[in-house]
C-alpha cells in the first residue's frame, strides 16, 4: 500500500505537485493518469525518495522509503528504461542491484527468464532496443519479488506484442494481491488494464475513482440522427423541448432523449431518417475534457491553417479543445464525428480532418494511421 | 464548462489477501553495498581501460626511463625516482576513473536505479569510495612496486660520480633505503588512491563527466603551470610546494620545492579529500537525484 499525504513539490516558483493525497491499494492495478507535464514522474520519484518533497509525505507500508532497509523487496519500480549503464551486461546490471539488497544470485536468472531476456543476458545493454530495455527495467522491478510495483509509462515505445505482454503481467501481478501503480498519458491504455484511476493535472488531484465509476460519470451518451429534412426535425424536437446539437456534417446529436423515443417521434411526424444511432463519447475524450484546463503545453491552433481555401467547413465549426476545453460538453464534438465507439480519439479527428493541430493529435494519429483521410 | 465533483476516495473491494514474497527479507548493510559496488566497478570497460592504461604507463615508462640510464652518464639522483614520469602520466587515468565511477551513473541515469535499490545514499557513497580506494591503491602500489624493484635491480650498486664542489672526486654506491622504497611504492599508491577519491568527490559534486575531469586536471596541473608565470617569489614557491607533481616528487625524493619525504603533503591531500567527500555526502543527501 502506498499512501500520499499532502505531497507537494515546488521547482523554483513552479508548483509541480500540489498537495496530492491518495492511497494506492493492493490487489488492483491503479492507473496514474495525466497529460504530459502533469507531475506524474515527479510524484513517482518522490515516492521512491529520489526527489525530496517540498511538503507532505509518502509512506510505503506505513514507512518512508528511505527507512526501508531492503527496498527492492517492498517495492519494484520501472522509472525509465534507460536508467541503466549501457556498458554493463543485463545480467551484471541485475546482479549489482540484487547484491545491494541481498537477493540471491539465482533470482537474477529467474527474472531474466520471466521477461524473456535470458538469451541476451550477457550482452551489454547499450545495444538493447527500447523494448528490451523496458523488459530489463521490469526485470529489475521484479527482482525482489516485491509487494508493490510501480511502472512509469511502461508501454512507451513497445510493439503490440510487448504492450500485450505488459498488460497481462500487470493484471497478473495485481491478481496475486500486489499493489500495482502504473502511470500513463493514454486513457485508452488504462481503460484496458487499470481497475482504479488516479487522475492529476498540473500537479493537482482531479479524480480518484474506480474505472467503472469514471466511465459511468464521464462517457456521456447521445443519439446521432441524420435526416434529409433537418428543419422539420428541428421543429419536431423543439416542440417537445429538445434542442439538438448540429454537427459539422449536418447530422444532429441529441443528448437527452433515447434512440427509441426519437425514432417514434420521427415516425409520428413522418420525418425521414437516414441514421438513428446511439453513441458513446470516448473515454479518451472524457479524460481530455477533464484535464484540458490543466494541460501545460497547448498546441495552438493556427488561424492561417483554418482559413486555408477549401477548408471553410472546418473553419466554420467551432473547435472545443484548443479553446481550452471550456466548451465542456458541447465543445470538441462540433465536427460531428465524435465517439463512434469507446476508444475513439479526439485528436485524430480534429487533426486529421481539419488540419488543425490539437494537443494529443500526434500520439493518437500514430495509433490510427490506417484511418487517415 | 463541466464541473467535476471533488475527488473522493472510492470504496474498493477488499484485496484478495496481501501478497507475501517467498524471498526472505534480510537487513542490508554496508557489506551488501560494497559487494554491489564491486560488481559495478568490475563489469564496465572504463575500469579495465583506465586501470590498464595506468598500469602500462607506470610500468612501461618506468622501464623505459631505467633503460635510458647509460653506464657512464649516470649522475646522482635517487635510483627509484625513475618511476616518477610514469606516475605523473598514470595519475591522469586515476582521475578519469575516479570521476567516471560516479558521473557515468549520472550520465546514464543508472544513479536513479542505484538509489532506488539503496535509498541510504551515504552508504552508497561510502561503498563506492571504499571499493574504488582499495582497487586503485592495490593496483597503483603493485605497479609502483614492479618499477621500484626493476630500478633497484638495474641501478643499485652502481657507482655514482658526485661532484660536490670540492676538488675531490667522490665515488659512491647507489642504493635505496627502506624508507625510500616504501615512499615510492605504498606512498605513491596512497597518493593515487587519494587523488582518485578526490576525483570521485568532485564527480559527485558536479555530476558531469567532462566538467569533473577538467576540474580535476586543473587541480593536478594548474598550480605548477601557474607558478611558471608568477614572478612573486613567495607565491611562486607556495604554488610549487602544494602542487601535485611536487607531492609525487617528494615521495620519490626529487622535490621541486621543500622536502619532508612527501608524508606531510600526503596527509594534507588526505584531509582535503576527506573534506570533499564530506561535502559530497552533504550535497548528495540533500539533492534531488
Amino acid at each position: 500500500m502506498i499512501e500520499l499525504e499532502g505531497l507537494t513539490k515546488r521547482f523554483g516558483d513552479k508548483l509541480a505537485v500540489d498537495r496530492l493525497t491518495f492511497t494506492v491499494r493492493p490487489g488492483v492495478v491503479t492507473g496514474f493518469l495525466g497529460p504530459n507535464g502533469a507531475g506524474k514522474s515527479t510524484t513517482m520519484r518522490m515516492m521512491l525518495d529520489l526527489d525530496h518533497p517540498t511538503g507532505g509525505e509518502v509512506r510505503i507500508d506505513g514507512r518512508r522509503y528511505a527507512r526501508l532497509k531492503e527496498p527492492l523487496k517492498y517495492i519494484g519500480a520501472l522509472l525509465d528504461a534507460k536508467a541503466v549503464h549501457g556498458g554493463r551486461s543485463a545480467y551484471n546490471h541485475l546482479l549489482c542491484l540484487a547484491q545491494s539488497n541481498r537477493i540471491p544470485r539465482s533470482r537474477v536468472d529467474e527474472v531474466l527468464d520471466v521477461v524473456g531476456l535470458s538469451a541476451v543476458a550477457r550482452q551489454r545493454t547499450k545495444g538493447f532496443s527500447l523494448g528490451m530495455g523496458q523488459r530489463l527495467g521490469i526485470a529489475a522491478a521484479l527482482l525482489g519479488d516485491p509487494e508493490i510495483l510501480m511502472f512509469d509509462e511502461p508501454v512507451n515505445g513497445l510493439d503490440p506484442e510487448g504492450i500485450h505482454w505488459i498488460r497481462h503481467l500487470m493484471k497478473r501481478l495485481a491478481a496475486e494481491g500486489r499493489t500495482v501503480f502504473v502511470s500513463s498519458h493514454l486513457m485508452s491504455e488504462m481503460a484496458l488494464t487499470a481497475g482504479h484511476l488516479v487522475v492529476i493535472g498540473q500537479g493537482r488531484l482531479l479524480a480518484d475513482t474506480s474505472m467503472s465509476d469514471f466511465i459511468g460519470q464521464n462517457s456521456r451518451s447521445f443519439v446521432r440522427v441524420r435526416t434529409p429534412e433537418p428543419e422539420r426535425l428541428r421543429d419536431v424536437l423543439s416542440a417537445v423541448g429538445v434542442s439538438p446539437q448540429v454537427a459539422a456534417d449536418g447530422s444532429f446529436e441529441v443528448a437527452d432523449m433515447e434512440a427509441a423515443k426519437l425514432g417514434e417521434l420521427a415516425a409520428q411526424h413522418h420525418v425521414t431518417l437516414h441514421e438513428l444511432s446511439p453513441q458513446q463519447a470516448s473515454l479518451e475524450e472524457a479524460f481530455m475534457r477533464m484535464t484540458a484546463e490543466s494541460v501545460e503545453y497547448h498546441a495552438h491552433s493556427t488561424a492561417g491553417l483554418a482559413d486555408a481555401p477549401g477548408d471553410r467547413e472546418g473553419a466554420a465549426a467551432p473547435r472545443g479543445l484548443e479553446e481550452g476545453g471550456d466548451g465542456g460538453v458541447a465543445g470538441g464534438r462540433e465536427d460531428g464525428r465524435v465517439g463512434d465507439r469507446v476508444g475513439d480519439r479526439v485528436g485524430d479527428r480534429e487533426g486529421g480532418r481539419e488540419g488543425v493541430p490539437v494537443w494529443g493529435a500526434d500520439w493518437s494519429a500514430k495509433r490510427r494511421k490506417g484511418s487517415a483521410r | 464548462m463541466t464541473h467535476y465533483p471533488a475527488p473522493a476516495q472510492a470504496p474498493l473491494p477488499a484485496p484478495p489477501g496481501a501478497y507475501s514474497s517467498p524471498i526472505p527479507v534480510v537487513r542490508t548493510h554496508l557489506g551488501h553495498a560494497i559487494a554491489s559496488e564491486w560488481t559495478k566497478i568490475r563489469t564496465v570497460r572504463s575500469t579495465l581501460w583506465s586501470l590498464g592504461v595506468m598500469f602500462l604507463l607506470v610500468v612501461g615508462i618506468g622501464m623505459l626511463m631505467t633503460g635510458t640510464v647509460g653506464e657512464n652518464e649516470y649522475e646522482y639522483s635517487p635510483i627509484l625516482s625513475f618511476g616518477l614520469p610514469g606516475v605523473l602520466l598514470g595519475q591522469l587515468c586515476i582521475v578519469t576513473l575516479g570521476v567516471l565511477v560516479i558521473t557515468s551513473e549520472y550520465g546514464t541515469g543508472m544513479i536513479r536505479t542505484t538509489f532506488t535499490a539503496s535509498p541510504q545514499r551515504g552508504r552508497v557513497l561510502a561503498a563506492k569510495a571504499i571499493v574504488f580506494f582499495l582497487v586503485t591503491f592495490t593496483l597503483s602500489t603493485l605497479a609502483c612496486t614492479i618499477v621500484a624493484l626493476l630500478n633497484k635491480a638495474a641501478l643499485e650498486g652502481r657507482s655514482i660520480n658526485r661532484f660536490d664542489g670540492s676538488a675531490e672526486h667522490q665515488v659512491d654506491t647507489a642504493s635505496a633505503s627502506m624508507g625510500e622504497f616504501l615512499r615510492a611504492t605504498v606512498g605513491v599508491g596512497l597518493f593515487m588512491a587519494l587523488l582518485g577519491l578526490l576525483s570521485l568527490a568532485v564527480g559527485v559534486l558536479l555530476r558531469h563527466s567532462a566538467g569533473a575531469i577538467t576540474s580535476m586536471l586543473g587541480v593536478v596541473l594548474l598550480p605548477l603551470l601557474a607558478s611558471l608565470f608568477i614572478s612573486q617569489i613567495s607565491v611562486k614557491e607556495k604554488l610549487q610546494e602544494y602542487s601535485m607533481p611536487n607531492l609525487v616528487g617528494q615521495l620519490y625524493g626529487v622535490p621541486i620545492h621543500g622536502d619532508d619525504g612527501g608524508w606531510g603533503l600526503l596527509g594534507l591531500l588526505g584531509l582535503v579529500t576527506a573534506g570533499m567527500l564530506g561535502a559530497a555526502y552533504a550535497v548528495l543527501r540533500g539533492r534531488d537525484v
